[in-house]
């Protein structure tokens, strides 16, 4: 394969120290099982899945223990086998340290497998079908994102894929995992990616793979004989991994702000996620581990791990030879833009591409934070060409909107610009306040705007209502006068015309007295054969006393707020509104109870109709 | 165990703001050897002085402001002012000159604007202007004669002597006008090979100044090459002045030639050290070019037919005031978006 694939070059970037030998020197091992897994039931972006298990549920290794049918969900299975222990909040890798549900799961030992459903030639199968395969093996993306691949490869109708791009640049320094499972299992890489390719079929299909990854390159180069894969090697620089860097130098086009690489005919997929695909369709394994390296000063023995999902980091960096007393700091991921940790009690779970147990001298904390001197370099490395020392400048000064006008959005976190900052700003941490700060301020402002809609369509029924009201008493009020009139009239009528009306007149009486003891008896009879509920009787009342609670009860709030009011003015009323207060509690309470009697006399006397 | 528990990137690899300044300091040190090899002890004794000054002034407005002292004097940057200042004054200025050209850089122009980072103006050139415009005389007649035309060269004594007497004006024998002042004023009633006739002109360049100039722009350079300072200001600066030279100034008899406009006087201190300072210029590559070449611009037209023979400080304070707007109108283009964002339009859409 000639390497004359045309690159382009992405805006700024940097070259960190790429300690990466360190984690390459031995092949992948396999990292066991621990005495327990904690698998969280939600390792993607999406809802959380809900337990299909219960406590004390015997499971079998691949087995699916929890999932959800609908919506942005992959199911999580079991890693190995053995008995579900408990289901509960643990502790779970978030930059927040936050617990979220969890199964916990006591592997028995025996790793025995649930039956699975290789495919061996998935062509003969629907597009969908695969896709449910993939669904159904819980894959999601590896790269750290963990947008769940089988939504990811059904882009919209209209967003034709023409390239496939796989993501095997891996530019943050530590991290070796894709490097060696493309050096490991190329075949699985490939296979995977031609699964890809088949559900997508795009014009081209492309390995993207920084050049400081040789051996991976040849492994990649001799499993892609014989298809149209390409492989570009593109320069190392940091981050070139970054989805929307890769696409630039791989393609020349720009993801739009705010789109997705579709939108431009692009996908890109990672090293992982498509070996993941391959053991899905010809294995028919679910995703259940995952390669990761353990690496940084304070681990005797760093390298790549085969790792079940679900793995005690602990216990991972046990197998690393983890110098307790050597560790200052845990980083989950890269350290350009992995989080620390504060246990390691969390788990391994699907998007965990690496751990840095790092020592104080290997990741020293940042002196402490000087004037920025406006001197651009973070504008320089800035690969999404934003100007980063303005939108420090706005964050900082709490002025958003100046901030969102900048871009701040388009910001990836990719740490360049804190990287390169002579005056040591903790620069992505000032663009995190910020973009947290807005997007706070619009759920607000959304809530407001929900309130005054319905506050306004209130009001509007309200008016119109009243309006309806004051129409019928009008409609009333022009009916009686009429009614008047006409009595009024027939009356001077028939003074007028005497006796032999009269006559007819009191005719016509009789008739009607007769017609209305007709009806009367109609209507008795009826109502004796459907007696009006007393409830319908009842809840007039109920109506009544509900209002006069709710009344009571609002009252009792403007007093309290008045009264909090005056506290906090030290108005010299305080004492009068106390009182007025504890009236008005007294008074709510009477109309709490008399509704309370009221519903029970009227659940007493509807229990009985509702039993017939 | 109690982890660091730290906000990414957690691996860093800058140039202190210290080291950055330390580099500066370095660079002029060739500028300042030429200074004292050719002008005599004045620039080195002067350079001296005003870093004193400015590190005392930093310090007691720091106190004032109850900030960290050794903290932020630590960053070097009192101390660029300061060296700025003292290569550019003249050589005999006396003493209480230099002090109120530092004090009012540090205090006015840096501290009052709330220090490092937020001052618009170029600390070290508010500080001389205003010691130009308030002490002419002090600030023309002091400039030192080149070594080579001295009969008896000042000695260290000599000069400490003359800077801290205090005395508007030096000894006559050891002064002589610059180069620039020199040829302003007398190429409108002489010709141009009689104006070059003068001793301050050595073999039709500034007799002294070329060296000075060539050794700021060495200095220079390597900042460039350290990639301490970037080279758009500077090319945008010496760039719009050979320029204007050449579409002005072809007249000798009317304007002084481009060599002089080049070496003679503080232009290449300005172009490399003065107009460099990233805090009072243009932050985007294109508005560093627009910055840089106003700069240039303005030191032609000032030096042609403005009062000033010598115009750095003027150019680069006016300058300054356009950075704003240069900024303003010189966003560069986001990835994923078709084009730059110019300026805020208040609404935060547009």
């Amino acid at each position: 394969m000639p390497s004359t694939i045309k690159l382009w070059d992405f805006s700024g970037g940097i070259h960190p120290a790429e300690n990466k030998q360190v984690s390459t020197r031995r092949p992948i091992q396999t990292a066991g099982i621990p005495g327990q897994l904690v698998l969280p039931l939600q390792q993607h972006i999406g809802e959380p899945a809900e337990p299909v298990v219960a406590v004390g549920d015997v499971v079998l290794k691949g087995q699916k223990i929890a999932d959800v049918s609908h919506g942005m969900v992959v199911p999580v299975h079991a890693p190995t086998s053995g008995v579900i222990e408990s289901i509960g909040d643990y502790p779970v890798p978030h930059p927040s340290g936050m617990t979220d549900q969890c199964i916990v799961l006591k592997p028995d030992g025996k790793d025995e497998w649930c039956e699975r459903f290789p495919i061996s030639d998935y062509r003969t199968l629907e597009r969908n079908q695969v896709l449910g395969v993939i669904h159904s093996a819980g894959v999601a993306g590896m790269g750290g994102a963990g947008f769940p691949t089988d939504i990811k490869l059904k882009p919209p109708r209209d967003r034709k894929v023409d390239t496939l791009i796989l993501n095997g640049a891996e530019c943050e320094p530590y991290i070796t995992a894709d490097d060696m499972t493309m050096r490991e299992r190329a075949d699985k890489v490939v296979a995977g990616l031609k699964i890809m390719a088949w559900i997508l079929r795009p014009e081209r299909c492309v390995i993207g793979i920084e050049d400081n990854k040789p051996e991976a390159i040849a492994a990649l180069r001799e499993a892609i004989q014989g298809t149209q894969i390409e492989i570009a090697v593109i320069p190392t620089k940091y981050p070139s991994g970054g989805e929307k860097q890769l696409i630039q130098v791989l393609t020349g086009m720009e993801v739009p702000s705010g789109g997705i690489p579709a939108d431009i005919g692009v996908m890109c997929q990672n090293v992982g996620t498509a070996v993941a695909v391959s053991d899905a369709v010809f294995e028919g394994s679910p995703l259940i581990s995952r390669v990761v390296t353990v690496s940084g000063e304070a681990a005797e023995s760093p390298g790549n791990f085969e790792v079940l999902l679900g793995t005690p980091i602990a216990y991972l960096l046990e197998q690393a030879g983890l110098q307790q007393d050597r560790v200052s700091r845990l980083v989950l991921g890269g350290p350009m833009m992995g989080y620390t940790l504060n246990t390691t009690a969390v788990p391994v779970i699907k998007t965990s591409n690496c751990i840095i147990a790092a020592t104080a001298s290997e990741l020293p904390a940042p002196p402490p934070e000087q004037a920025c001197i406006r001197c651009g370099q973070c504008a320089e490395v800035c690969p999404m060409e934003l100007l980063p020392q303005q939108l420090f400048w706005h964050s900082k000064a709490a002025e958003f909107e100046k901030a969102e006008h900048l871009n701040l959005f388009d910001c990836i976190e990719c740490g360049a610009c804190s990287y390169v900052c002579p005056s040591s700003i903790p620069l992505v941490q000032y663009y995190r306040y910020a973009k947290g700060e807005i997007r706070v301020q619009r759920a607000e402002q959304l809530k407001a705007d929900r309130a005054r809609e319905r506050f306004e369509a209130r009001q509007q029924r309200l008016e119109r209502e009243q309006q309806e009201k004051e129409l019928r008493r009008k409609e009333r009020a022009k009916a009686a006068a009429e009614a008047q009139a006409l009595k009024k009239a027939e009356a001077e009528q028939s003074a007028a015309s005497g006796e032999a009306v009269d006559e007819r007149a009191a005719k016509s009486a009789l008739v009607e007295q007769a017609l209305a003891r007709k009806k009367a008896s109609a209507e008795a009879s009826n109502a004796k054969a459907a007696p009006p509920s007393e409830a319908e009787q009842e809840a007039p009342d109920l109506d009544a006393l509900e209002k006069q609670f709710s009344q009571a009860q609002s009252k009792l709030e403007t007093m309290q707020a008045m009264l909090e009011d005056a506290k906090a003015q030290q108005a010299d009323n305080v004492d009068k509104l106390e009182r007025a207060v504890a009236k008005n509690h007294d008074r709510v309470k009477r109309a709490e109870e008399a509704l309370a009697d009221a519903r029970k006399t009227l659940a007493a006397q509807t229990e009985p109709q509702s039993i017939k | 165990m109690a982890f660091v528990q730290q906000s990414s990137p957690h691996a860093h690899k800058a140039r202190p703001t210290s080291k950055v300044m330390l580099w500066v300091i370095l660079a002029a040190l060739p500028g300042l050897l030429a200074q004292t090899l050719f002008f005599g002890w004045g620039n080195l004794i002067n350079v001296v002085w005003c870093i004193a000054i400015a590190l005392a002034s930093e310090a007691a407005v720091l106190k004032l402001r109850s900030k960290p002292i050794t903290f932020v004097l630590k960053d070097n940057t009192a101390a660029v002012t300061g060296l700025l200042l003292g290569l550019s004054l003249p050589q005999f200025a006396p003493w209480w000159v230099s002090a109120v050209a530092v004090i009012s850089a540090i205090v006015i122009a840096k501290q009052l604007y709330g220090g490092l980072g937020s001052n618009p103006f170029n600390p070290a050139m508010v500080g001389y202007a205003l010691v130009l415009i308030s002490f002419p005389v002090a600030m023309t007649t002091n400039w030192a004669e080149p070594a080579l035309l001295w009969d008896k060269a000042p000695g260290f004594g000599d000069t400490l002597a003359t800077i801290a007497s205090g005395q508007q004006t030096a000894v006559d024998g050891w002064t002589m006008a610059t180069p620039l002042d020199e040829y302003k004023h007398k190429i409108a009633t002489h010709t141009a090979e009689e104006v070059l006739a003068h001793p301050t002109f050595g073999n039709g360049f500034a007799r002294g100044w070329e060296w000075v100039n060539a050794a700021f722009l060495a200095g220079g350079l390597v900042l460039i090459g350290l990639r301490i300072i970037s080279w758009h200001i500077p090319v945008a600066f010496l760039g719009s002045l050979i320029v204007m030279s050449l579409a002005f100034g072809s007249n000798a008899d009317e304007f002084a030639p481009l060599p002089l406009h080049l070496l003679a006087g503080g232009t290449m201190l300005g172009a490399f050290f003065i107009a460099t300072d990233p805090v009072s210029a243009a932050t985007s590559h294109q508005g560093k070019l627009i910055y840089g070449a106003g700069i240039g611009i303005l030191i032609y037209l000032i030096r042609s037919w403005g009062n000033y023979p010598d115009a750095v400080a003027f150019s680069v304070l006016l300058m300054n005031f356009a950075v704003p707007f240069i900024d303003h109108y010189t966003p560069p283009r986001t990835y994923g978006h078709h084009k730059a964002r110019r300026g805020f339009s208040g609404g935060g859409r547009s």
